[in-house]
Order: structure tokens, then C-alpha cells, then sequence
């Protein structure tokens, strides 16, 4: 199992390194760099003023000297200074991981804890109206935009039934409040971004976990459990169940890019201090040490996820353990 | 064209899929007669009318400079036609490429494709799209681009996959031995016969990049105003969103109609292009081999 993840994390370098080329690329692509979009802001810049900004950033070296420097500072973490605040980009986006990770797990429980029992519930009582349903559901939710979801909810439980904030993470006066109340207002406030932002996952995943457990079930090892007398209760939960699972672990992995990234609109619609909402305002002011350093995060975040769901998957999967051998 | 005739026959059989498919006509009709049909001057600003309710004159409201709602759906609808359909021709033709490249040659040309497929992959793809769009400027044109490089990659999987087995097929061979070059045994003897999942996954990548198209213009990065697009009109809609509930509604609708349409069709065409479920129509049609299910949307 050890020399598996060793392996896996091996692989995952030269990935790494791709991903800085490509987050590097993608900025340069800018007509004139970075240093016209801060010179643009101050009108009076002279030419020697901007190359004294290209020298302060490095960016009168050749491109690929750039990149090395680039790289060797983000091998220690360092990702520069924002232009926007002059602060230091990796505190930045350290101080807004803890909201979107938070909302990025929940969701995750959520569409776990929803979207696999309704898709082995769907394909043992397959054409049944529940079935029926659930397709008419898993459709919808791949169709629908997420942040018109958001708006049409915002609009019933923060406007019309004002039970719901319609946004940030917590009231003003949270400090106020003792820690039953806080709970309570947390919950509130993370109700709707969690349910929106699940929403999508939890359509795709019933149905992914759906077609598995079908595939499952028409397998021999079934029918000899069901012809040994077993229950049909004891067939499903501990034969079926659990090789059905495991496509959906892969699966589970594939959408953490999803959820990070599609945190970009719902975290802005509901004004929610996360990485998203920071990438956005950086996208906007065209802070590029910043979007360069997202990037990264974001992809290395995404290679973790991955990382984690192909070692649960070699977890419950004995072959894949065997193989890494 | 017997398999062609199969394949109609089976997907008219799917009623919502057929009801879904006059939809997406029907839709493709509406932004391409938008100058005929619009009943109002979508630019038109009317100061007496701000934000005015539905009623027998503008039938879906108007907006906060009283422009006929209604008619800004119906020009916006060539916004999602055309981001839609150009982005996936993008997507398509870069993906098909790489994929055959990948899928023929095979060894160290594939293992490098390949990982270059991963990396794409593992980019939050709204994070790229986004980048790029700041850092060019945005507007329609940039959008089509960005989401067509940025979303070829299960298309290069699916392509490469097919191409990992016909190219061990007889026919290949034989055009081999014919004297067929490498790009004519790629581009007129394998592709042809790798097509079918494409198409399928080109039908729900039309309905994601309308997805995507209107979430950029929501954000205010894509189409920009006073031109019309559906997400654009969301915006006005979330900053009204306590006075005007109807510019948050109906464009969302036309969204979710027109997104749910194509996914329903390219749920039917998988299906009727899934020679797993032939079996039972004909014993007529000559084995083929198994096609890989491409998984729905992402």
C-alpha cells in the first residue's frame, strides 16, 4: 500500500511542474505584461518608471530565466506581493482556504450522504416512479445554472420569507452570541451555498451510482448470493453495495475541481470571503501574482483530491493494492 | 446508410429525446430569425417604464432602463447559439487531433499527450477560463476561444480510445498494406469510425458551454453590456433582486430550457448510437465492436 501511494505521488511531479508552466504561460499571455496594467493605473508613469517596475519584478530577463526565478520562489512557498494591497499573496490566499475548504467538504458529505442512496434505491426499484423521478431530477440539476438556483432561492427564503441571510458567512453580531446561537448562525448561513454548490454533484453522482449498481446487479456472484437464500436486504447492502461503490470513489475525485472552481460564482453571488470570491477580484484588478498563485493551489488542491480518492479506491479494491507492487 | 437509418429509427423512438430535439430546433429557429420575431428594439431605452412588471405590452417586464425583456431574450439566445456551437467546434477539433495523434502513434507521443491531458484536467477549469478572459479583454469572441481550449480534453480521451483499438483492426491493415500514409490511415480510414461518441459528446458540450457562457456574463466577464446575453440579464436581475423577480426568472428559464434540451438529445443519441442495445433491433447489422459510454455532463 505504502510503495502504491509512493508511486502515485511520484507521478504526481511532473504533473506538478506542468501546471506551473501552464498558470506561468497563461498570465504572460497578457498584451505587454504585467507592468502596463499597473502602469495603466497611474497615468503620469514615465518610461523610466516602467522599467524600473519591469526591473523590481524581473521582467526585463528572458522568459524562461523569468519562469525559473518564478518556480524556485514557489518551491518555497513564496508566490510574491499582490499588486492590489501589497501584501503577501500566499497570506492571502491562506486566510481564505479554511472557508472554501469547509464548503467544499460539507457539500462533498452532502452529495455522498444524498446522491448514493438515491442512486441504489433508483436502480433496485428501476421504472418504479421514484425512478421516474429521480431522472427527471438528475436532468434538471445538469441543466440547471447554478447561480440562478442561488438567485431564485435567494429571492424565496432571504426576500420573501426572510428566514435565510442572503449573505457572507456570519451576522455582525456574532460576537455577541454564546455558542449554541453561533452554531445556529452558521448554519444559516452556509445552508444555501452548501445545498446550491452540492446540487450539481448530487444529480451527477446519484446517476453515476445509479448505472453502477445496475451494472452490479446482473452480475452471476448476485444471483448465486440471492440463490443461497439470502434476504434480498443482505444481497443488496453487502454484495452489491460495496462493488458498486467504487467507481463512485473515482468519480467523487474528479469533482473536486468542479466545486473549486464553480466556487468562483457562488461565492461572489453570496458574498462569501473564499478563494473563488478572492480569484474573482484578483481576475478583475488583474492582480496577476495572485491569479498566478491560485492557480497553482487550486491544481495542486485538485491533484490532492485525486490523489485521495485513487487511495481510497486501491483501499477497497484489492487488485489496484496487488498491481502497485 | 442502413446503420444511419437504424440509428434515426431508434432515436425518434425516445419521445423526450424527440420532443427535446424540436426544442433545440425550435430555439436555433428563434436566434436565427431574432430581427423578424423580437416584438421590441432590445437597445430601446423607455425612462417611463423602469423595471415595469409582466404585462400585455412586454410580456416578460423590463429592465432597469425599461428595455423590453423580452426581446433581449430573443436577441440574447444568438449568444448561447453561437458560444455554444463555435466553442465545441474548438473543443472538438483540438481534442480530435490530439487524440488521434495520441491514439495512433501510440508510446512516448501518447504518454506525453497524456499527461498533458491530466494537467489540463486538473486546472479548476472556471479558474482558467476566468484568468484568461481577465487578462484579454473580454467579450464574445474571447469566450468562445477560452471555454473551446479548455474543454478538449474528454473529447482527446474519448478519440484516443477508439483509436487505441481500430488501429489493430483488419482494416487498417489492409489500407496499410494498400500503401496509406499515416495521415490517411488517421483521417480517412480510423476517424470516420470514432466519430459516434464524439458527436455525442460534442451535444452535451454545447449545452455546458451555455452554462459556462452565461455564468461568465453573469459575472459581468462576457458578453458585454448593452449587448444582450441571458446571463447579463441575470445581473440586472440579481441587483434587483428584491424589486423585479421576473428578470431573475425568465432568463434563467431559457437557460435551464435550452441546456436540459441538449443534454436530453445527447442522451438519446448516445443511446440510439450504442451498439450494446442494437442487439435486440436487428440480428441484420454486422457485429461491431463495444463503444465505450461516455459519461454524462461533468
Amino acid at each position: 500500500m505504502l510503495s502504491y501511494i509512493g508511486k502515485r505521488l511520484l507521478m504526481m511531479i511532473p504533473l506538478v511542474f506542468g501546471i506551473t508552466l501552464i498558470s506561468f504561460g497563461v498570465v504572460h499571455l497578457a498584451p505587454g505584461g504585467p507592468v502596463e496594467v499597473e502602469t495603466e493605473m497611474q497615468l503620469k508613469a514615465s518610461a523610466q518608471a516602467r522599467e524600473n517596475l519591469k526591473k523590481l519584478y524581473g521582467l526585463d530577463k528572458p522568459l524562461h530565466i523569468q519562469y525559473f526565478d518564478w518556480l524556485r520562489r514557489f518551491a518555497k512557498m513564496d508566490f510574491g506581493k499582490s499588486f492590489v494591497d501589497g501584501r503577501e499573496v500566499i497570506k492571502k490566499i491562506m486566510e481564505r482556504i479554511p472557508v472554501t475548504l469547509k464548503i467544499n467538504i460539507l457539500s462533498l458529505l452532502l452529495i455522498l450522504c444524498t446522491a448514493i442512496p438515491i442512486g441504489i434505491l433508483s436502480a433496485t426499484k428501476r421504472y418504479s416512479l421514484f425512478d421516474k423521478l429521480t431522472t427527471v431530477f438528475v436532468f434538471v440539476g445538469f441543466s440547471i445554472p447554478a447561480f440562478w438556483l442561488a438567485l431564485l432561492l435567494m429571492i424565496l427564503f432571504g426576500v420573501n420569507l426572510g428566514i435565510l441571510p442572503i449573505s457572507g458567512i456570519q451576522s455582525i453580531d456574532v460576537s455577541d452570541m454564546n455558542t449554541i446561537e453561533r452554531f445556529i448562525d452558521q448554519v444559516k448561513h452556509l445552508i444555501l451555498p452548501v445545498g446550491i454548490s452540492a446540487f450539481g454533484g448530487i444529480a451527477g453522482l446519484s446517476r453515476y451510482s445509479r448505472s453502477s449498481m445496475l451494472e452490479v446487479i446482473r452480475q452471476d456472484y448476485i444471483r448465486t448470493a440471492r440463490a443461497k437464500g439470502l434476504n434480498e436486504s443482505d444481497v443488496i447492502l453487502r454484495h452489491a453495495f460495496r462493488n458498486a461503490l467504487m467507481p463512485v470513489v473515482t468519480l467523487l475525485g474528479l469533482s473536486v475541481p468542479g466545486l473549486i472552481g464553480g466556487g468562483v460564482i457562488f461565492e461572489t453571488i453570496f458574498a462569501i470571503p473564499g478563494m473563488g470570491q478572492l480569484f474573482y477580484s484578483s481576475a478583475m484588478s488583474r492582480d496577476y501574482p495572485t491569479i498566478m498563485g491560485i492557480l497553482v493551489i487550486g491544481a495542486i488542491l485538485t491533484l490532492i483530491g485525486n490523489l485521495l480518492a485513487d487511495i481510497s479506491y486501491a483501499f477497497v479494491d484489492p487488485r489496484i493494492r496487488k498491481a502497485g507492487r | 446508410m442502413k446503420i444511419s437509418a437504424i440509428v434515426i429509427r431508434r432515436f425518434s423512438r425516445n419521445r423526450l429525446s424527440l420532443a427535446a430535439l424540436f426544442a433545440v430546433i425550435a430555439i436555433i429557429a428563434i436566434a436565427l430569425l431574432a430581427g423578424i420575431i423580437s416584438p421590441r428594439n432590445p437597445m430601446a431605452i423607455d425612462v417611463h417604464n423602469v423595471l415595469s412588471p409582466p404585462s400585455l405590452s412586454h410580456p416578460f417586464g423590463t429592465d432597469e432602463l425599461g428595455r423590453d425583456v423580452l426581446s433581449r431574450m430573443i436577441w440574447g439566445s444568438r449568444v448561447s447559439l453561437q458560444v455554444g456551437f463555435i466553442a465545441v467546434g474548438i473543443a472538438i477539433l483540438v481534442g480530435t487531433i490530439i487524440g488521434s495523434v495520441a491514439g495512433f502513434y501510440g508510446g512516448k507521443i501518447d504518454a506525453l499527450l497524456m499527461r498533458f491531458v491530466d494537467i489540463m484536467l486538473a486546472f479548476p477549469t472556471f479558474f482558467l477560463i476566468l484568468a484568461v478572459i481577465a487578462i484579454l479583454e473580454p467579450s464574445i469572441f474571447t469566450i468562445m476561444a477560452v471555454i473551446g481550449f479548455t474543454g478538449w480534453m474528454d473529447v482527446a480521451r474519448l478519440v484516443r480510445a477508439e483509436f487505441l483499438t481500430l488501429r489493430e483492426r483488419d482494416f487498417v491493415t489492409a489500407a496499410k498494406a494498400l500503401g496509406a500514409g499515416n495521415l490517411r490511415l488517421m483521417f480517412r480510414h480510423i476517424l470516420p469510425n470514432a466519430l459516434a461518441p464524439v458527436f455525442v459528446a460534442a451535444t452535451f458540450g454545447v449545452a455546458g458551454a451555455i452554462l459556462t457562457e452565461s455564468g461568465l456574463s453573469f459575472l459581468g466577464l462576457g458578453v458585454q453590456p448593452p449587448n444582450p446575453s441571458w446571463g447579463n440579464i441575470l445581473t440586472a436581475g440579481k441587483d434587483n433582486i428584491e424589486v423585479a423577480w421576473w428578470l431573475s426568472l425568465f432568463p434563467g428559464l431559457a437557460i435551464l430550457v435550452t441546456v436540459l434540451s441538449y443534454n436530453l438529445v445527447g442522451e438519446g443519441l448516445r443511446d440510439a448510437l450504442d451498439p450494446r442495445l442494437w442487439e435486440r433491433e436487428s440480428s441484420k447489422i454486422r457485429d461491431k465492436e463495444k463503444t465505450p459510454g461516455v459519461s454524462a455532463g461533468n
